[in-house]
């Protein structure tokens, strides 16, 4: 049965959250009632937001508490996660500003839009219910999907935000019914309570059973939400459609979000089913690893082609979950985050390029990059290399951290199928290394990019190197949030 | 007297009834909407039905919950779905999907 009782002093665990949506409210009037000439500030106001959550989120590491009647858990992985996730923002936020701006899609909904999924994905990292992990998911969600559409007179981005809706109202649905069923079984939506009543020695082959009927569904709706095939059919269309800027965000920051989730319901909630739901994630990364590095390799659509490198990326993922250790899961982790770092590197190589009047998507547009713009083409070299995984950049690391747990548990075929498809997609990241630099441009490259991006690009691209040189201490920063 | 295993049946069959809607329809959008939210509705029966015979309450707080943001999401969905229209002067899913490769 669920007891309410409520301490004001239970408030201050939930400040981060709080002051973002107090702050996404004021903005928002803010914007409504200020002249036209300091409608600009918009956009400093939502950094500012963005970076006193992240502060306060990091104030709050080291500190746990379960408040709310247990449907909110304040733990080290949750703020650390949330201090990544105001950090990963302001950087998508810096990058987004010049691709709108150029391209005339400069409306301040879109900051506010962003703050709101930025909250949803807060809550999400928190949840410590069935009820508020699904509220945080379609805060995150709803506001993605509005996002999309803020492009309103681009048949691409409207198609896109259509696909990304339908398919994520499904996978909310299979989620939901997942949930439901777990709750019918246990009578709870407490995770502990969860996690207790899996855990019991008594449990009847019934209900197991049962639990295993919810645990597929929960399986199925995670890994729609982080693109693992076969559920990966919306992400290179959502990808290619939506606003690069848009793209960025949706392939960088939800995914934090989406591994937090698979964290609260998987390890904090049903790790005694954890050998039933490791086989389905074999499964889940061998598909993804294989079809994200097969497919890519026909693509001319730069986005699209990023796409499936996210899916075998994500693949890598679900692969550190396999394990089954803790030092499995923290690789896990550590991936998603350089993951990150490097998408979001690869993405603003892609918005320094667009210029008024004119959209780079295609791999073609980087031909001869590395004549008119040294720098800008070393660091999507820097990205493309750390992509393929070689070393000393910090993707090689992420990689290798991965497949030591997995052949350390006994999977070596697992690991041999994973370097295999490795060395596959090496091709199609080398191959825009080769546009950029044997080829000859065929139209003109302006890089009309203010100072801010280009600055915080090359922060970005440094840090993809910089990392890569102490590498073991950020694994063991990743094991210990467990 | 209904047993509980008769509302699991009753909604399985709706939720099956949904995401078969889903992918086998293949003229209108707004189709698709409606089986979304004949998914929620399953859930829905589930929960209560589970909270009624497992005398917790939390179940069908969650139904309320689960209400409210299908409304929203039916909003947002009409939303871009009118945006569509704009854009491409249809809502059939054959003139819609471009996007391929």
């Amino acid at each position: 049965m669920m007891n309410f009782n409520f301490n004001i002093s239970e408030l201050i665990f939930v400040m981060p959250e709080l002051f973002l949506l107090a702050a996404i409210s004021s903005i928002l009037l803010f914007d409504l009632y200020i002249k036209e000439q300091f409608k600009k500030f918009t956009y400093h106001l939502s950094q500012l937001a963005l970076l006193i959550t992240g502060l306060l989120a990091f104030n709050l590491i080291g500190e746990s508490a379960t408040i709310f009647s247990g449907t909110f858990v304040l733990d080290t992985l949750g703020s650390t996660f949330k201090v990544f996730i105001a950090g990963f923002s302001i950087i998508a936020l810096v990058y987004s500003r010049h691709y709108l701006s150029v391209h005339g899609l400069l409306r301040n909904e879109y900051y506010i839009l962003a703050l709101m999924s930025i909250l949803g994905m807060l809550v999400m990292v928190s949840g410590h219910s069935l009820l508020t992990l699904y509220l945080g998911l379609e805060i995150m969600s709803l506001s993605l999907y509005a996002l999309i559409a803020t492009a309103r007179d681009r048949a691409f981005a409207i198609e896109a935000a259509l696909k990304y809706f339908v398919l994520g109202a499904i996978a909310s649905g299979l989620l939901l019914y997942g949930m439901s069923m777990i709750y019918g079984i246990t009578g709870n939506l407490d995770i502990a309570q969860i996690a207790s009543f899996a855990s019991l020695v008594t449990l009847e082959p019934q209900e197991t059973l049962i639990l295993n009927f919810g645990l597929v569904f929960l399986v199925i709706g995670v890994a729609f939400k982080l693109g693992a095939v076969p559920f990966h059919m919306w992400v290179p269309d959502v990808y290619q459609g939506s606003p690069t800027s848009v793209t960025m965000f949706l392939s960088t920051v939800p995914k934090i979000a989406a591994v937090a989730l698979l964290v609260r319901l998987l390890i904090d909630g049903l790790s005694d089913f954890q050998h039933y739901w490791a086989d389905l994630f074999m499964i889940l990364a061998v598909l993804s690893i294989a079809v994200g590095s097969l497919v890519a390799l026909t693509q001319v659509n730069i986005k699209r082609m990023l796409a499936y490198s996210t899916i075998s990326h994500i693949g890598f993922v679900l692969l550190g979950f396999v394990t089954g250790v803790l030092e499995g899961y923290g690789s896990a982790i550590f991936y998603v985050f350089v993951y990150i770092l490097m998408s979001l590197a690869a993405f603003g190589s892609i918005i320094v390029l667009n210029r008024s009047g004119f959209e780079a998507d295609q791999i073609s547009d980087f031909r001869g990059l590395s004549k008119h713009s040294p720098w800008f083409a070393l660091i999507m070299l820097a990205v493309m290399l750390s992509m393929a995984g070689v070393p000393p950049f910090i993707g090689f690391y992420s990689k290798l951290f991965i497949l030591q747990q997995v052949v350390s548990e006994g999977y070596v075929i697992l690991a041999v199928i994973a370097v295999i498809f490795a060395v596959i997609s090496a091709y199609y990241y080398l191959q825009i290394i080769k546009t950029m630099y044997f080829d000859d441009a065929d139209k003109e490259i302006v890089i009309s990019a203010p100072l801010d991006l280009k600055a915080v690009l090359s922060i970005n691209g440094a840090l993809i190197l910089i990392i890569g040189l102490i590498p073991s201490y950020w694994m063991n920063l990743s094991v210990s949030l467990f | 007297m209904i047993a509980l295993s008769d509302y699991l049946i009753l909604s399985s069959i709706v939720f099956c009834i949904g995401l078969a809607g889903i992918f086998i329809n293949r003229t209108n959008i707004i189709m698709i909407l409606m089986c979304v939210e004949l998914i929620l509705a399953a859930v829905n029966t589930n929960f209560i039905a589970f909270s009624y015979y497992g005398s917790d309450l939390s179940g069908q707080i969650f139904v309320f919950f689960i209400l409210t943001v299908a409304a929203a999401e039916v909003a947002i969905g009409l939303a871009i779905l009118t945006l569509m229209y704009r854009n491409r002067g249809s809502i059939d899913i054959d003139v819609t999907n471009t996007l391929k490769g």
